[in-house]
């Protein structure tokens, strides 16, 4: 891999606002020129940690480094990042050309090279002669062109993007992903961007760190964190899984035994992973992956009944019940033979398609997480 | 769907909604003041109304007497607002940015001095301005002067009195307009280069002007009218329009000199709420309270 | 260094904010301490004494004249509250001609300044002989207060579902059932801040009064600036005070109430 200059380094850092714990312990450095996504659900600390690095929050604890130099004593106007705000941001009493313009206004810069750039920048944004309008005469997607236009002007180093596409419908947003992937590329500057929408994350990023109640679960490409999450909020967040409470009981090679509440299954095993005998692991398979026969597998035993069939446009979902009441979920294209309602069927996978976690980890801390809730 | 159907009459709704306010509104708003535009042009004999046209009174109203109240009265309703302006923002921006339990208990504290008569609070002020008051009891004390000083009875009494009870209404509406404020905006202008003192006058100012301007409004007019303020505070040596009206209607007995210089006043009302109209303001927030 | 500036700033800002309350209370402070005063004349403190409250009960004419203020506030309150509650009602639903009229002829009592609307009325009054007193008080009262009272409830309607009217009508109520039974509870807030704000505006006004009152009918703010000439005694100061201590102990209490979770 070639040598990547770190852009945005944060050491250790704590948020904590009255007695709530918003980012625990986190360590993550964000890379020059790559798109790094901060996924995970509402109130996981993904958005306040972009406002740590823009400034508009300061860390209870730890270090915030851009470009090297500590700035958590910096004023935002102090600092080379910009945001794209989540309801955009524009002032309403300026108009596009003033909006766009502000950053190099504020610096003073001269009034020829402001309409230069003003108009450069529109034109990157595909919204030339646009000027003279106000930022209540466009629509949604206009908007978040020039609120992305007013930041960028600004070269800044790293452009923090707050669920910039939130306020978007489906067809707009899937556009602007699209437009915004190939900007970052165009214009080579470090993207740090902010969802909760899974799919957008895995569509636009290099990589993905999955944020779960103020913790850091996964930092990873998104081929790796949809393949191998390495926590069951992970898996169960990214995409469709399922998940299987297991022990370990034999591993020969890199092949794993492992017995689930009801049967028997394969998997591998990571290497360099040790487990203790018996230990409780979660093990994860995508529903693609689930397979199934009428005969019995060799290594496997879980039999289960397929209860219904969704058809998803050209995909159809089976959803398969075990003897201990879980659903497991089968997708398929159209084209694919598919089990029949109401049929007996084994399941089984290749062992490479499952991974297995360890739940100590994940459980202790999520004790920790129900104790310090007061065990809600 | 029924095929023949009577349009479904609203008029008798509409007339017993809309018809008791429209009554009143035409017979004790529009009539009264139909009636004072009349008076303005009528004469009297010193005592009555005599029904003889003229446009005397509004000659009148060009003296030099009354040039110095008209003066007198534009200065402090002008020193008034600004000074509701310049000591309101900050107390109205304090309250805005405050949590929300801290703004209504801030709020309910702001109201609170309302319940209590101004005339009875202006007595207040009487008590702590005069000769031996407390100001001038504290400056004898610190030994600061050497008499008591005539601070009541001043044009700055006048002024501190108008302040006093009209700040509230400067307080209001800045207050609702910089609570409107989305804290984004504030956020994005900081992010693009500006620091606190470029964001205010850039971002903060502007988009709060609406609220300047129907503090002022509400603060500018009545000041021109509180005759009781320059009474109390003034000791009647600080004439404003509102006194000069006052004693046309009261001691003076000249009704239609009173009623022309009620018509000067509306005048200029019409100016300043067209501007104010065009200038995108909102009616109604002239009537927050 | 960002922090220790972020709380210089907010300490200045909080010593600001008490500051102006220091500002506005302190007149009253002083009239609190003056209705204990045993002078007569509210110059200097001479000593303390409850004389003056014990002495109220006999004084009829400014008990008269408070009980003037609270009549007069209530009837007009009323007249104003039902008045301005049927018009925004019916401005918000209906169109019509003339509206335009009605909304510049509510905006004039707000915007021109009292004394010109107190010498138009005493004007109409005198010319329609309507009797100066209380009736003339009632009416003048009324008439300033239904335009804020309107404003009130047309915040309130703003956010009104017009389709829950359309659904009581659905479910076989008819206009008058469904206003009683559906629009009025909904409103009903923004129809007690408007009433509450008219009867706050009429206990406290001078001016009006000033100019529509009639011999023999005194409000207590009348009765205050006609004792302001020859110096206002400390008994008006004893009822203020009591007063005072009223409207704060419900406003507190009020507010106390507010913050209990509501049932339903």
């Amino acid at each position: 891999m070639e040598e990547r200059r770190a852009i945005v380094e944060i050491k250790n850092v704590n948020k904590i606002f009255g007695e709530n714990h918003v980012v625990h312990d986190l360590d993550l450095t964000i890379y020059e020129g790559e798109f790094l996504t901060m996924l995970g659900p509402s109130g996981c600390g993904k958005t306040t940690i972009l406002r740590m690095i823009g400034g508009f929050e300061e860390p209870s604890g730890g270090q915030i480094l851009v470009e090297g130099e500590r700035v958590e004593e910096k004023e935002p106007f102090e600092r080379n990042v910009n945001t794209v705000f989540q309801s955009y941001a524009l002032f309403p009493h300026m108009d596009i050309f003033n909006n766009v313009a502000y950053g190099l206004k504020m610096k003073k810069v001269k009034k020829e090279e402001i309409s230069r750039r003003v108009k450069e920048m529109l034109a990157l944004v595909q919204l030339n002669g646009f000027e003279k309008r106000y930022p209540s005469q466009l629509s949604g997607g206009q908007k978040q062109r020039v609120a992305i236009a007013r930041a960028l002007i600004n070269r800044p180093k790293v452009l923090l993007l707050d669920e910039p596409l939130g306020a978007l419908d489906l067809k707009l947003r899937k556009e602007m992903q699209l437009e915004l992937k190939n900007l970052q590329k165009k214009l080579g500057i470090t993207f740090v961007y902010v969802t909760h929408d899974q799919e957008e994350a895995l569509a636009m990023s290099d990589r993905i760190a999955v944020m779960n109640q103020g913790y850091l679960d996964q930092l990873d490409t998104p081929e790796k964190v949809y393949e191998k999450p390495v926590t069951r909020f992970v898996a169960d967040f990214i995409g469709e899984s399922n998940i299987f409470e297991a022990t370990m009981s034999e591993i020969t090679g890199n092949t794993a035994s492992i017995g689930l509440e009801v049967g028997y299954a394969l998997g591998l095993a990571e290497e360099g992973v040790t487990y203790a005998p018996s230990e409780m692991v979660y093990a994860c398979v995508r529903p693609e992956k689930v397979l199934f026969s009428q005969e019995t597998i060799e290594g496997f035993n879980i039999k289960g009944v397929v209860r219904e069939q969704i058809y998803v446009g050209n995909i159809i979902k089976s959803n398969v019940i075990i003897a201990n009441g879980q659903t497991v979920k089968i997708s398929r294209l159209d084209i694919d033979e598919v089990p029949k309602v109401g049929e007996r069927i084994n399941l089984y996978w290749n062992s490479d398609d499952v991974v297995i976690m360890k739940s100590r980890g994940y459980q202790i801390r999520s004790v920790i997480e129900n104790a310090s809730l007061g065990g809600n | 769907m029924k095929k023949n159907y009577k349009a479904r009459n609203k008029t008798i709704p509409l007339l017993t909604t809309v018809s008791p306010v429209a009554v009143w509104l035409i017979l004790l708003v529009a009539a009264p003041l139909l009636y004072v535009l009349f008076l303005s042009f009528l004469s009297t004999d010193g005592y009555n109304v005599v029904f003889r046209f003229t446009f005397d009174n509004y000659k009148n109203l060009i003296n030099p007497t009354y040039m110095e109240i008209y003066a007198n009265s534009f200065l402090i309703a002008f020193f008034t607002t600004l000074i509701c302006i310049l000591a309101g923002y900050p107390f109205a921006y304090h309250m805005a940015l405050a949590g929300k339990k801290k703004k209504a208990v801030m709020m309910v504290m702001l109201m609170v001095p309302f319940w209590t008569n101004s005339l009875i609070r202006l007595n207040g002020w009487k008590t702590i301005l005069g000769k031996t008051g407390f100001v001038n009891t504290l400056l004898l004390n610190l030994e600061m002067i050497h008499e008591p000083v005539e601070i009541l009875y001043t044009r700055g009494a006048v002024l501190l009195g108008m302040v006093y009870t009209l700040i509230p209404y400067m307080i209001l509406p800045l207050f609702a307009s910089i609570d409107k404020l989305d804290r984004s905006l504030l956020e994005a202008s900081n992010d693009l280069g500006a620091n606190k003192v470029k964001t205010f006058l850039h971002v903060t100012l502007p988009l709060t002007f609406a609220g300047i301007f129907s503090g002022s409004i509400m603060i500018f007019i009545p000041s021109l009218g509180y005759f009781f303020v320059s009474d109390i505070m003034g000791g009647g040596k600080s004439q404003l329009i509102g006194n000069l009206i006052e004693t046309q209607f009261k001691a003076a007995n000249n009704w239609p000199l009173g009623a022309s210089l009620s018509m000067m006043l509306i005048f200029l009302i019409l100016i300043m709420v067209t501007v104010y109209k065009k200038s995108g303001g909102n009616m109604e927030d002239l009537g927050v309270m | 260094m960002r922090n220790r500036r972020k709380k210089f700033g907010s300490v200045l800002s909080n010593i600001y904010s008490y500051l102006v309350y220091l500002f506005l209370y302190l007149p009253i402070f002083v009239v609190l301490l003056f209705s204990f005063n045993t002078s007569k004349r509210n110059i200097v403190f001479e000593g303390f004494t409850f004389e003056w409250y014990l002495r109220l009960p006999d004084n009829d004419s400014l008990l008269n004249a408070y009980g003037n203020t609270l009549f007069v506030g209530c009837i007009s309150t009323v007249i104003a509250t039902v008045i301005g509650t049927l018009a925004s009602y019916g401005m918000s639903k209906y169109k019509f001609k003339g509206k335009g009229i009605i909304d510049i002829l509510l905006y004039i009592p707000v915007v021109i300044p009292e004394i010109v609307l107190g010498i138009s009325l005493l004007a109409i009054f005198n010319l329609s002989n309507v009797p100066m007193g209380l009736t003339s008080l009632i009416i003048a009262h009324a008439t300033f207060s239904i335009p804020f009272v309107v404003f009130t409830v047309n915040a309130r309607l703003a956010g009104f579902d017009r389709s829950v009217e359309e659904a009581a009508m659905d479910l076989g109520a008819g206009r008058l059932k469904t206003f009683f039974t559906v629009t009025l509870p909904i409103i009903m807030p923004g129809v007690i801040s408007g009433a509450f704000l008219a009867f706050t505006l009429s206990v406290d006004d001078i001016i009006i009064s000033f100019f529509t009152t009639g011999p023999g009918s005194n409000t207590f703010p009348l009765k205050v600036m006609e004792l302001t000439k020859t110096g206002v005694t400390p008994d008006v100061y004893a009822l203020t005070t009591i007063v005072f201590i009223v409207t704060v102990a419900v406003t507190f209490l009020s507010q106390r109430d507010k913050k209990k979770p509501v049932k339903g």
